[in-house]
């Protein structure tokens, strides 16, 4: 087990090199000048910060030297500044990641918690009316795109019923319930695609696991049905719920950056979208590196959390793992 | 190709599959899983959404097949038609009749917050969908494609080195590398084109790819082989009709996640500039009266969903009929 875990972590750190190096690139290929993108258009007047931006970055260093500088820069802990708040960008992502990792996990949770009773449901009556039904309504919700979920739920729960609020945030530690109040929406329009997905896979890969001898043997032995469904048939068919649940993390930080625009969310994605239009580069550069960084991080854990939950891959060579 | 399939038949799955995932990609179901990366994937709601049903239920798909086919079609004529129908101007502003309500005078969906006819600017709005949509699906399509079929047609280390570059790019959350990218290319019609286009070719470079492995072991190539045929050949004329309609119909889901990305950069005001009308755009004006006018956000909001689902039912429906695993090629 330790030696798979070694490995995986060995096999990320390639990606994570080349992450990296793209995300530099996004800033160090474009036309023009860099300073000219850091600094906009306003401050090129001034000497003394093009002068200031160019040490800063290394500008009179070829390419490699600047990426090497940088990384090692970013390894431990420092994104630049920001050179339109003069804000320290890990300062700033430090302060931002709590409310974005709140709203993604009870967003996981939500989702989790209304998909995995339905795909038993439906793939236990698999052709039934409840399976035809929501089958239907999960077609659906393919098509809605989190903003628009946001902004129906907004319109049905802050509009009309009044139940939550619209927008703002409050931290945890000001007021819990009001905490809770201020995440739930977030949570549920992102929650929502991803209940479609995971009721449609898990129901196809329960209908799979109830046709096994196994389940077979349980209803032969008289156990009850809620017993055969959640303790013989969950486990096995929920490998590709959670493999799919990890590439939904992608999904999640991409929302994020939306329902915090929409719902004004202190959050990564706030920051991320200020910075875009302040074209505020080193801070874009900063977030993007921290959330692909994450994303391939979060879904390497799955892989190895995969092979806990499926003995049979841990039998496997381990070249594959 | 993986033995999970044989244990699980009914687990309905791309043939995107395969026996080498070079970024430490799980092994069995996951693996298939895997395959489908950012935001940016067509696959994985092609994947979801196909499901077996009686012939009853096949017949009522069959009606719903022809709605949505009608629905597209109407959508396709009118955004390309726009200029010549009689409609108003999209950025005409009336102030006198704002906020109309649906069915006024003059403007059958009402007018917005300026006074816009709604109606002349999901027609114009339309256009931009389609542009974007086409366009992106087209270049991730070709580049792509081409890209698969190469290199699951010379295999190597040329396979391995590009396949894993390819997967760099999709460990990227889709969004996130979009806005990061239009953030520094700045914000046109031609410039989020090729974004997403670009960010997608590595979804269609592996289903390229995979069909590719699995056409080339027909027996059909082999006799090519034998009887001398050169290996462009053998690609273009034997391969390719192959490999060409499950791309295609992967291309089809993929030009509705392409419309709901582009709504969400209309939303987020990053897509082409104001005024020109982007349904993304029309929603995020309607959220600001939507405590008292809902028509406004909801109009669009429902075309753009009207259409995506279209599309998603329709490309659903023609990749399970090309799908190679499905007809058992």
């Amino acid at each position: 087990m330790g030696r798979l875990i070694a490995l995986k972590a060995l096999s990320l750190v390639p990606v994570l090199l080349a992450v990296s190096c793209l995300t530099f690139l996004m800033l160090n290929l474009l036309p023009g000048c860099v300073e000219c993108q850091v600094l906009g258009p306003d401050n090129l007047d001034n000497p003394e910060a093009v002068a200031a931006v160019r040490a800063d970055l290394r500008l009179d260093d070829p390419l490699p030297v600047r990426y090497g500088a940088w990384l090692g820069d970013a390894l431990t802990g420092d994104l630049g500044r920001s050179y339109v708040t003069r804000q320290d960008v890990t300062d700033a992502i430090r302060e931002r990641l709590p409310v974005t990792l709140e709203i993604m996990a009870l967003s996981m949770v939500l989702a989790l918690v209304i998909s995995i009773p339905l795909g038993m449901a439906t793939a236990y009556r698999a052709g039934g009316l409840l399976d035809r039904s929501v089958t239907g309504a999960t077609f659906g919700m393919l098509a809605v795109p989190s903003f628009m979920m946001a902004l129906l739920l907004i319109y049905l729960f802050a509009v009309e019923l009044d139940w939550f609020p619209a927008t703002g945030w409050t931290y945890l530690t000001d007021d819990p319930v009001e905490n809770l109040r201020s995440a739930f929406m977030p949570a549920l329009s992102l929650a929502l695609v991803n209940v479609a997905i995971f009721t449609r896979l898990l129901r196809t890969d329960m209908i799979a696991t109830l046709q096994d001898d196994h389940v077979l043997l349980a209803r032969s032995k008289g156990l009850p049905t809620w017993r055969i469904l959640t303790r013989h048939a969950l486990r096995p068919s929920s490998f590709s719920l959670l493999t799919v649940s990890g590439l939904a993390i992608g999904n999640l930080l991409g929302g994020a950056v939306i329902v915090e625009q929409l719902f004004a969310l202190p959050g990564m994605g706030r920051l991320l979208f200020d910075a875009i239009f302040r074209r505020d580069l080193m801070v874009v550069q900063g977030v993007v590196l921290v959330i692909t960084v994450g994303f391939v991080i979060a879904n390497g854990v799955v892989d190895v959390l995969y092979s806990v939950l499926d003995p049979r891959i841990r039998q496997r060579s381990p070249s594959h793992a | 190709m993986p033995d999970s399939r044989a244990t699980t038949p009914p687990v309905v799955t791309p043939a995107t599959v395969d026996d080498s995932l070079p970024v430490g990609a799980p092994e069995g179901p996951a693996a298939e899983h895997a395959v489908r990366g950012n935001g940016l994937d067509p696959t994985l709601p092609a994947v979801l959404t196909a499901t077996a049903g009686s012939k009853r239920r096949s017949r009522g798909r069959g009606v719903v097949f022809w709605l949505a086919l009608v629905w597209l079609a109407v959508v396709v004529l009118v955004a390309l038609t726009a200029s010549w129908l009689p409609l108003s101007d999209p950025d005409k502003q009336d102030l006198v009749n704002r906020l109309a309500p649906p069915l006024s005078d003059g403007h059958v969906l009402g007018t917005d917050g300026l006074g816009r006819d709604i109606l002349a600017r999901l027609a114009f709005g339309a256009r931009v969908s389609l542009i974007i949509s086409v366009s992106a699906v087209s270049i991730g399509m070709l580049v792509g494609g081409t890209i698969g079929l190469a290199v699951g047609f010379f295999r190597g280390w040329f396979e391995s080195v590009t396949m894993w570059a390819l997967n760099v790019v999709l460990a990227f959350p889709g969004l996130v590398l979009l806005l990061g990218l239009v953030a520094f290319v700045g914000q046109s019609l031609t410039a989020i084109t090729l974004v997403v286009g670009f960010l997608s070719v590595p979804v269609y470079a592996r289903v390229a790819r995979a069909t590719t492995l699995a056409a080339a072991q027909r027996d059909y190539v082999l006799a090519a082989r034998a009887l001398g045929a050169s290996n462009r050949r053998i690609m273009f004329g034997e391969i390719l009709p192959n490999v060409a309609l499950p791309v295609a119909a992967f291309g089809l889901v993929a030009l509705g996640v392409v419309i709901v990305l582009e709504g969400s950069l209309a939303f987020l005001g990053l897509s082409v500039k104001a005024p020109d009308p982007t349904w993304g755009s029309m929603i995020a004006e309607g959220r600001q009266h939507l405590s008292t006018t809902t028509h406004l956000a909801f109009i669009p909001a429902l075309v753009m969903f009207l259409t995506v689902l279209a599309v998603n039912f329709v490309g659903d429906v023609l990749r399970s009929r090309f799908d190679v695993r499905e007809s058992r090629l």
